[in-house]
């Protein structure tokens, strides 16, 4: 929809909604006005990139060149009852993570 | 015993001359003397100190083998696992997680007879240049206490600094080992991507995160490197490269090294004090013996903006994990029906604003509609990044920048505005993007009043001088901060302010 490297100008308070619903946060009115302004600041600074020719240049997402594959065997991993210590509402004797009903 | 190397300390032990025990109690007492008014650290894990320092004495005593850093204390970052000790990254998302498992630095650190003493404060989830991004508050630099340590390793440098430890770890995304070092006037090296495994350190940027450690000198440094270093299959990132012997390299001699400056990178927005003891440092190599090259970096202007892109896309993704599900803070939602609800209130109680920013910023440059110009861009301007430094490595060994182009700034200075904040990074934040292993090291001070309208009193602020090497040639970091060392006295100041002594 949008043609690159035109980038919209101005970030505006239904952007930050929408990606805070992208992020899961649940954000206060203050924090959407305060990072409409940031994050359109930001943005804009980050705008520069957009002067670089970059035609034929391959991204880079790692610097590693090294391979590391290796061979898919069975390790022994973490213990049901370590796995659960740190659950904010465990089921140790089902071994299961408790969350809100997900299907209504 | 408080000023001694970690090196000293272990001689002395293994010689007999001191208890691993005493030496315990010795740095403990200090951690509890000063961190009231430093705040470095989160958690001081003394009763376990004690205890691993008892096993040193009793290895001796039994005429056992001793690791390089027997009896050692050692601080660690507040994102760093120790198996059975409150690990938190400074975040209220993690204020009741224990986890059940060593990171691999710390694996390696107690096989190597180090004893930690506890967990250092940082900016939450390592995001920040402060430490005031810190759920438990911020940390003072030691050198001025109304000032910030740097961040995020804000907790690790200032208890090198303090005397607290002899040596600490830090992690480096884009200079959160390298500034803190700097505005705390002590050792930090953020090593090769690759050199040092990741497993065990709550993620920020993949691409970009590297352990390593803060020290009083390079001779520390390299010790702990040797320790650190290699590969591990726990982490699939860490490289296979061999393990030099890195203090062996501390020949004292850099005859006929280059060292390449990138003026055009460094003339501009360097506050003229700290361009002053960085043009009197390379002066100091140049009369050592080391060659001065003029050298372009014509991608490092765009930097800061390429790292914010970056490091904010990887951050949205890594802190995705944190749902109040399986570990970590979980708020209510209203009904007992919506998980939807639970996650997104659990994250926005949980993370601090900074954390939030970023996760905002990351989310939305990886959004539908602007992958390609904002995140692919930056991975593509990435690219020549690294390339121009190929290409600087060509004609040099090592390139030198300011660590930082301000000293230490005051708490609460930056904080309204984040894009000021991330433009502190300018120096820091290429030798990550690039992969390339960078030490800061003291180089001098700068003068500052207090209060510039109350008082008089002079601020005596720590500089630091940043060398960036090729991947995997630490060697040659620390050969020249070592010989550095040796012809000036700055590593062997210390802190005197009020809080401190």
């Amino acid at each position: 929809m949008i043609a690159s490297p035109a980038v919209a100008p101005t970030l505006t308070s239904a952007d930050v909604e929408r990606i805070a619903a992208l992020a899961h946060l649940e954000l206060t009115a203050e924090e959407k006005a305060l990072f409409t302004r940031q994050l359109a600041d930001i943005l804009a600074y980050a705008e520069q990139v957009q002067a670089v020719d970059t035609s034929g240049v391959p991204a880079t997402a790692h610097v590693l060149a090294e391979r590391t594959e290796r061979e898919d065997e069975l390790q022994p991993s973490l213990p049901r009852e370590e796995a659960l210590a740190n659950a904010p509402d465990p089921a140790p004797e089902a071994g299961l993570f408790r969350v809100p009903r997900v299907i209504t | 015993m408080l000023d001694a190397s970690a090196r000293a300390i272990r001689d002395e032990i293994a010689r007999g001359r001191a208890t691993a025990v005493n030496v315990c109690r010795t740095f403990l007492d200090r951690i509890e003397a000063v961190n009231p008014s430093l705040n470095a650290f989160t958690l001081v894990a003394a009763d376990r100190a004690l205890a691993r320092a008892a096993d040193i004495d009793r290895r001796r005593a039994a005429g056992e083998p001793l690791g390089p850093l027997a009896g050692v204390p050692v601080a660690v970052k507040d994102n760093l696992c120790v198996r059975g000790v409150r690990t938190t990254a400074s975040s209220r998302m993690l204020e009741r997680f224990v986890p059940p498992y060593h990171a691999t630095v710390v694996e390696r650190l107690e096989a190597a007879g180090a004893v930690i003493v506890g967990k250092t404060n940082c900016d939450e989830f390592a995001m920040g240049s402060s430490n005031e991004n810190s759920a438990f508050g911020p940390v003072r630099n030691p050198w001025a206490t109304d000032r910030t340590p740097g961040g995020s390793s804000g907790g690790s440098a200032a208890a090198v600094a303090a005397r607290c430890v002899p040596m600490a770890l830090g992690s480096d995304t884009g200079g959160s080992i390298r500034q803190p070092a700097a505005f705390c006037g002590v050792v930090g090296l953020k090593p090769t991507y690759g050199r040092v495994s990741r497993y065990g350190l709550l993620a920020f940027a993949s691409s970009l995160d590297q352990i390593g450690p803060i020290a009083r000198n390079a001779a520390d440094a390299a010790l702990a490197l040797a320790v650190l270093a290699g590969t591990d299959p726990a982490d699939a990132t860490s490289s296979r490269q061999p393990v030099p012997d890195f203090p062996s390299a501390l020949s004292g001699d850099v005859t006929g090294l280059r060292l390449g400056v990138p003026r055009a990178v460094v003339s501009e927005g360097v506050d003229a004090d700290v361009r002053r003891a960085f043009e009197a440092a390379l002066d100091t190599l140049r009369r050592a013996g080391v060659a001065l090259v003029d050298v372009e970096l014509p991608h490092a202007k765009y930097a800061v903006p390429v790292y914010y892109l970056v490091a904010t896309a990887e951050a949205s993704s890594n802190l995705a994990r944190y749902d109040g599900v399986r570990f970590g803070y979980r708020a209510r939602a209203e009904t007992e029906h919506d998980v939807k609800q639970m996650y997104s209130r659990t994250r926005d109680e949980g993370f601090g604003p900074e954390v939030k920013r970023r996760i905002m910023l990351g989310t939305y440059v990886l959004s539908a509609g602007y992958y390609d110009a904002y995140y692919l861009k930056a991975q593509q301007v990435r690219t020549l990044l690294r390339s121009d430094y190929q290409q600087a490595f060509e004609s040099v060994d090592v390139v030198a920048m300011p660590t930082s182009p301000i000293p230490p700034f005051r708490l609460g200075e930056k904080t309204a505005d984040p894009l000021q904040m991330y433009l502190a990074d300018v120096f820091t934040v290429s030798a990550n993007l690039a992969g390339l292993p960078a030490i800061s090291i003291p180089c001098g001070f700068v003068e500052r009043s207090e209060q510039p309208e109350r008082s008089e009193r002079l601020e005596r602020l720590p500089v630091g001088l940043q060398l960036t090497g090729r991947m995997f040639d630490e060697s040659t970091l620390l050969r020249m901060a070592d010989a550095y060392e040796r012809l000036t006295d700055w590593t062997r100041q210390a802190p005197s302010g009020p809080g401190v002594i």
